[in-house]
């Protein structure tokens, strides 16, 4: 439970810095690099509906120049005379009209007293005084004029330009009516192509021309809702929400010398729809990234979780098996000390009976009716001791297995050291050992104490099976390719076939009981496997029996019993 | 030149002396020593002695370097194993030093006195071969 509440927290760690690492500083740069854009993104807008606004009054400004300019022209070029002569003035018009299209819509000439003297144009029939309206004042006493929408006239469609010219000490005016649909043509063609709408107001927020329908400003007065202050001379910009909750920005340019204010308005959503485009992929992209890291981080969080369990799993096992050849190590290491001292008491208590054996043979024993059994409780001690013997060699052959250090071995050496040893045993059992050892065998990787032993017990079990009879004894030695092939023979009682697939398996002995555990190549045939090799046998009845052993030039030994002790030293 | 004369060593006291008991029954002409320095003083002492079997696993002086003194000093004087430390590292180490054979206790009282006769006809042979 402990263990698993542990690899949580170390799983839900892992999570967060695989997370929070990567995104911190993506958020961060993103934010930042997004703040940004949109700052120098809404300058460049603004910069650039100011400069259209400013294009904007210059044009319309120009358009109502040039109208002016054509009334000035036509009073200075014709005279008093000539203009009331409603003919001409028609035909004037006409002209007007074939050159312009319909931005003239009438022609009129007025007196010193504000009384039409004559006129040309579809209101013929009136006949108004014009003394007291504000454009005749003001084009008798500045000398033109470009009137506002009257307040309240709303219905007259066209935008007043006058001009007052001299005659003999009097004073008459040429006015003409600009159409107010052709006016509110040229005001829309200079924003055309942006997708706003623009109008036009004068100084008291009075309603000239353009398109004005969609601006809700609720209870506060136009001007104030566009900002719009007393002395503003240049173009300006403000983002408002109208009484429909849109957002929407207002660009205001003058015209007219300031009496006129152009207001040119888009929602914003539109005027900045580059922008959030942009952002919107932008953070559609940091989204999807932000989800890859976080799935990601996730996946690779619990593979690392799986494989840091799979360590420890083996980390545990590892240990427990260093532990298990610790333990056959001190026990082998018990087990060579129990052997180095055992035989030397059996010893003495053998000689001490061979001794009474000896004395038997006086003849003072002889006539005793028990000397029988005398001579078989002795013999039947020295077979014990023999006994003995054979389980401390075990024993030691035990301990050896625990040693299984790997050496740089010449191999000559070893065979050469094994034949010496048994040499005379064979001898005593009237056999000859025929060695055929090459001479330039490679050295190899072993452990020498393992291989001896081997060794040893293939020369043993082969001088068992020709003790009777006697023999030769063929031990070779040869390289092929990448290993050494060892071959020991014998021409002994062979091994029955039945027995020849269990002989490597542990306690499988045809020796009588007593003679052998049955361990010897079992633990010959585990060394070999140890080492890399591979151990096998051929054998005929009565014709003899050929152990083969294979082994790597190069070891693959596994050196666990040597690293365990170390452990267990250092432990100490 | 018979009998033979052969020097017993072994810290092991009892087994020293009934051993000596049952070769001297056996006709053989036995000295004992308890140690490796014992040894080497009655070799020095009796120059007669033709065959030593030899313990390995002693107290001071062990065996193998007993009988690294003895190869270096009386080449040609027969020495055999006798041991209970049967590991096969000291065989080969003492089969190397130039024993003549190892044998691990408890043995056999007549495998042991066939080997000492072989020991003797070797040296005997050897004697031949290199009078003084
Ligand atoms: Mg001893």
């Amino acid at each position: 439970m402990a263990a698993d509440k542990h690899y949580k927290s170390l799983m839900k760690s892992m999570f967060l810095i695989g997370v929070v690492v990567p995104l911190i500083p993506m958020v961060l740069v993103s934010g930042i690099i997004l703040y940004q854009s949109r700052v120098s993104y809404k300058k460049e807008i603004r910069a650039h509906l100011e400069e259209v606004i400013q294009k904007s009054t210059e044009h319309i400004d120009r358009f109502l120049e040039d109208k002016l300019a054509d009334i000035s022209m036509m009073a200075d070029t014709f005279n008093f005379q000539q203009l009331t002569d409603e003919f001409f003035l028609v035909e004037m018009l006409n002209r007007l009209q074939k050159h312009y299209g319909h931005v003239f819509s009438d022609l009129e000439v007025i007196d010193d007293e504000g009384v039409r003297v004559a006129y040309a144009g579809p209101h013929k029939s009136e006949n108004p005084r014009h003394l007291k309206t504000d454009w005749y004042r003001e084009a008798m006493s500045t000398g033109y004029v470009i009137s506002h929408m009257p307040s309240g006239l709303a219905d007259i469609p066209f935008i007043i330009i006058a001009v007052r010219k001299n005659k003999m000490e009097k004073d008459w005016v040429l006015r003409t009516g600009i159409d107010r649909d052709v006016f509110s043509r040229v005001v829309k063609e200079t924003v055309t192509g942006r997708g706003g709408s623009a109008f036009i107001i004068d100084r008291d927020g009075q309603y000239q021309v353009g398109s004005i329908h969609h601006i809700d400003h609720g209870e506060r007065s136009l001007m104030d809702f566009l900002g719009i202050t007393e002395g503003a001379r240049d173009i300006f910009m403000v983002q408002r929400t109208d009484g429909s909750g849109h957002k929407n920005i207002y660009v205001t340019g003058f015209l007219k010398g300031g009496d006129w204010a152009l207001v040119y308005y888009q929602r914003a959503s539109e005027a900045f729809s580059g922008l959030i485009k942009t952002e919107m992929i932008a953070l559609t992209v940091i989204l999807i990234v932000g989800l890859l890291i976080v799935a990601n981080t996730l996946s690779l969080s619990k593979k690392m979780l799986r494989r840091i369990q799979q360590a420890d799993k083996e980390k545990q096992k590892r240990s427990e098996q260093m532990f298990q050849t610790g333990k056959l190590a001190s026990i082998g290491e018990l087990a060579a000390g129990i052997a180095h001292e055992i035989n030397n008491p059996v010893a003495i208590m053998v000689e001490e009976a061979g001794w009474i054996d000896d004395l038997l043979e006086e003849e003072e024993f002889q006539e005793s009716k028990n000397l029988g059994e005398f001579r078989r409780a002795l013999r039947q001690i020295r077979t014990q001791g023999e006994r003995c013997k054979e389980i401390t060699h075990k024993l030691l052959s035990f301990a050896r297995k625990t040693d299984s250090r790997i050496e740089t071995i010449r191999l000559n050496e070893l065979i050469e050291d094994m034949v010496t040893i048994s040499a005379k045993r064979a001898r005593f059992s009237g056999i000859i050992i025929n060695m055929e050892i090459k001479k330039d065998l490679p050295p190899i990787e072993v452990s020498p104490t393992e291989l001896q032993q081997v060794l040893l017990n293939l020369i043993n079990n082969a001088l068992d099976a020709m003790e009777k009879k006697g023999g030769i004894l063929s031990i070779s030695a040869r390289l092929e390719e990448d290993h050494v092939v060892i071959e020991v023979s014998d021409d002994g009682v062979g091994i029955p076939e039945d027995n020849i697939s269990q002989i490597f398996d542990p306690f499988f002995t045809t020796k009588p009981v007593g003679k052998g555990t049955g361990l010897g190549l079992s633990i010959c045939y585990g060394i070999i496997k140890k080492l890399g090799g591979e151990i096998s046998v051929r054998s005929v009845i009565d014709k003899g029996s050929t152990f083969c052993i294979r082994l790597p030039l190069k070891g693959s030994g596994k050196n666990n019993v040597e690293e365990a002790s170390r452990i267990l030293n250092s432990q100490q | 030149m018979y009998p033979v004369k052969i020097l017993l060593v072994d810290d092991e006291i009892p087994f020293v002396k009934t051993l000596t008991k049952r070769l001297s029954r056996r006709e053989l002409n036995i000295i004992t020593a308890f140690s490796g320095q014992e040894a080497l003083a009655q070799l020095k002492k009796d120059p007669d002695i033709e065959i030593i079997v030899l313990d390995i696993k002693m107290p001071g002086m062990n065996g193998l370097r007993t009988l690294e003194e003895i190869k270096r000093d009386y080449p040609l004087v027969e020495v055999i194993i006798l041991t209970g430390h049967s590991t096969v590292d000291s065989a080969i180490r003492g089969m190397r030093l130039g024993a003549f054979d190892y044998l691990v206790k408890p043995c056999d009282i007549d495998q042991l006195i066939s080997r000492m006769q072989e020991a003797t006809e070797k040296k005997r042979r050897l004697d031949e071969k290199w009078p003084d």
